[in-house]
């Protein structure tokens, strides 16, 4: 009888590796341990303006009846809270023990804490579809909205909460908003939109204290200025959750610690999502840690195909995206690998910006413009990245050569067909 | 039967690519693949409504611009997460260089 496979964490990356596993054809046990009440869900939406509707609600990644058709167990608010590697089991919150013959831990990231006193109901942060239902009752015209971190959730945020009609001030330590890893010619466009949406953007101001008296938060910034406001959101990064791969005794480093294979320190246990560390072969193997939605999904089912012993290797390019107003940002790969930028501009005012390394390599290529503007170049790019491409400047600067063209000569990229499966050792899926 | 739609011109679209088409407050997108025939489907993705023409092509699949979501354009099956919902296709025949569809 076996033991089956168990996935902690039942998000976007955990309900992708479950279905995997039986698109897969794996016949044995299936068990999705979440510790929310729902359904396997899609975060995106939480900070976009699809809270801004009237009853939001979430975007299941999977019914319950396609779940009882494809026999996956979900248990869901349970935690689990120990792993006892040496007898395959894990132990959950209601006290019951879960066997596994292959674990894997899809645990997510959460908010990171802004380490200051003074915190109390008013302030917030932005993880869960609970969350994400708190903040919303707040967003409503005569409310004060401070968001904390110009990163993209609060961005994303503030410009739901903008449609919303609340008023909102963003507030951004860093000289710039999306320092990390969006080009600040990038960033430019989309502060100017926030701006003439009626955001007041601060940046470069560190906050010198916080009061939350339940009703209203006074954040006094370094500069000497007082922001009041009826809610303040925090959105100043993510951190892994490690925990129990930690006091189960696997390598840790900023994440769990995985192989190429999703493989953690110990063979039988993957991990995969924003709770990991892999090394990123399109870079030579640097170790990465990403919080996207498509990462989420990708290793997802990576993962579910190493769990059956298919032995593959992570070899996608990053990607992520966020919309604000009516824009689009879309980048593929980590423009912090690029040594100069060639810029490629579309009509309606989009633009891309290829990043090339010292040899002329294409890195990443990051792109902002209305609607999806961007989203076909950004595509391409994508795979010219992957295929580790050196197109010329001049064609990558002309946006009369069709970057599929580039791709042309050996084109050996496909979009891949969700039919084919890949090859499975005899004997796993059926255990 | 409902009538052929003149959705645009055979030239309009570049081989393995894909236009837009809106008609009678519906939107469409229409295709033409590398071995130069033409096929429609609904404009708006199964997954988030996003409209498929600002996607990318390549061979049999039309991807979506915003979620990477998959099908066949050619017969609608959806080929890669997060679609699990065919898209609709439509009849399309080329008729004096015009590209027709029969938008049932």
């Amino acid at each position: 009888m076996a033991r089956g496979m168990v996935i902690i964490g039942a998000g976007e990356c955990g309900g992708r590796a479950a279905l995997a596993l039986r698109d897969l054809g794996y016949d044995g046990p299936v068990t999705l341990v979440g510790d929310e009440p729902h359904l396997p869900y899609e975060r995106p939406p939480l900070s976009k303006e699809a809270m801004a509707s009237d009853a939001p609600a979430i975007k299941a990644i999977a019914s319950d009846e396609v779940l009882a058709e494809k026999s996956i167990r979900h248990i869901h608010s349970v935690q689990a809270v120990a792993i006892d590697r040496a007898a395959h089991t894990v132990r959950l919150s209601d006290g019951s023990a879960l066997p596994y013959d292959k674990l894997l831990l899809a645990t997510g990231s959460t908010p990171r804490k802004l380490p200051m006193p003074g915190l109390g109901g008013r302030c917030v942060y932005l993880r869960t579809f609970a969350d994400a239902l708190a903040i919303r009752a707040h967003l409503r015209a005569g409310n004060r909205i401070a968001v904390i971190g110009g990163g993209f959730i609060g961005l994303e945020l503030a410009a739901a909460a903008r449609k919303l009609g609340a008023s909102v001030t963003v507030i951004e330590a860093q000289p710039r908003i999306l320092m990390r890893g969006v080009p600040a010619e990038i960033a430019e466009i989309i502060h100017k939109a926030h701006v003439a949406e009626g955001v007041d953007v601060v940046c470069g101001q560190g906050i010198a204290s916080i009061a939350d008296d339940g009703k209203e938060v006074r954040v006094m910034l370094a500069g000497g200025r007082e922001i009041s406001a009826d809610l303040a959101v925090i959105g100043i990064g993510a951190v892994p959750v490690t925990g129990l791969a930690a006091e189960a005794g696997l390598a840790i480093e900023n994440g769990i610690a995985v192989d190429a294979e999703l493989r953690s320190s110990d063979p039988d246990i993957f991990a995969a999502g924003d709770c990991c560390s892999f090394p990123l072969a399109v870079y030579g193997g640097r170790r990465v840690r990403l919080e996207a939605w498509r990462n989420a999904q990708e290793q997802g089912a990576l993962g579910a195909r190493n769990m059956l012993g298919a032995g593959e290797a992570h070899a996608a390019v990053p990607w992520f995206w966020s919309d604000q107003y009516g824009l689009s940002l879309q980048i593929a790969g980590l423009s912090d690998e690029g040594r100069s930028t060639v810029r490629r501009d579309l009509s309606d005012g989009a633009f891309i910006l290829f990043h090339l390394a010292e040899e002329g390599r294409l890195v990443a290529a990051s792109g902002i413009g209305p609607g999806n503007a961007v989203a076909r170049d950004i595509r391409l790019a994508e795979m010219l990245i992957g295929k580790r491409a050196k197109p010329s400047v001049e064609a990558l600067g002309s946006p009369d050569v069709k970057l599929k063209a580039l791709l042309a000569p050996e084109r050996s990229h496909r979009l891949a067909d969700g039919g084919a499966a890949p090859h499975l050792p005899a004997g796993i899926l059926s255990p | 039967m409902s009538d052929w739609v003149e959705a645009c011109a055979a030239g309009d679209i570049d081989e393995e690519d894909v236009m837009r088409f809106d008609h009678g407050g519906r939107t469409f997108a229409i295709y033409r693949s590398p071995d130069d025939e033409y096929f429609a489907t609904d404009g708006l993705c199964t997954h988030e409504k996003v409209h498929l023409a600002d996607g990318l092509v390549m061979d049999d699949i039309i991807e979506c611009p915003k979620h990477n979501g998959r099908f066949n354009y050619k017969t609608g099956a959806a080929r890669g997460a997060p679609v699990c919902v065919n898209i609709k296709t439509y009849p399309v025949k080329v008729d004096a260089g015009k590209v027709l569809v029969q938008i049932g």
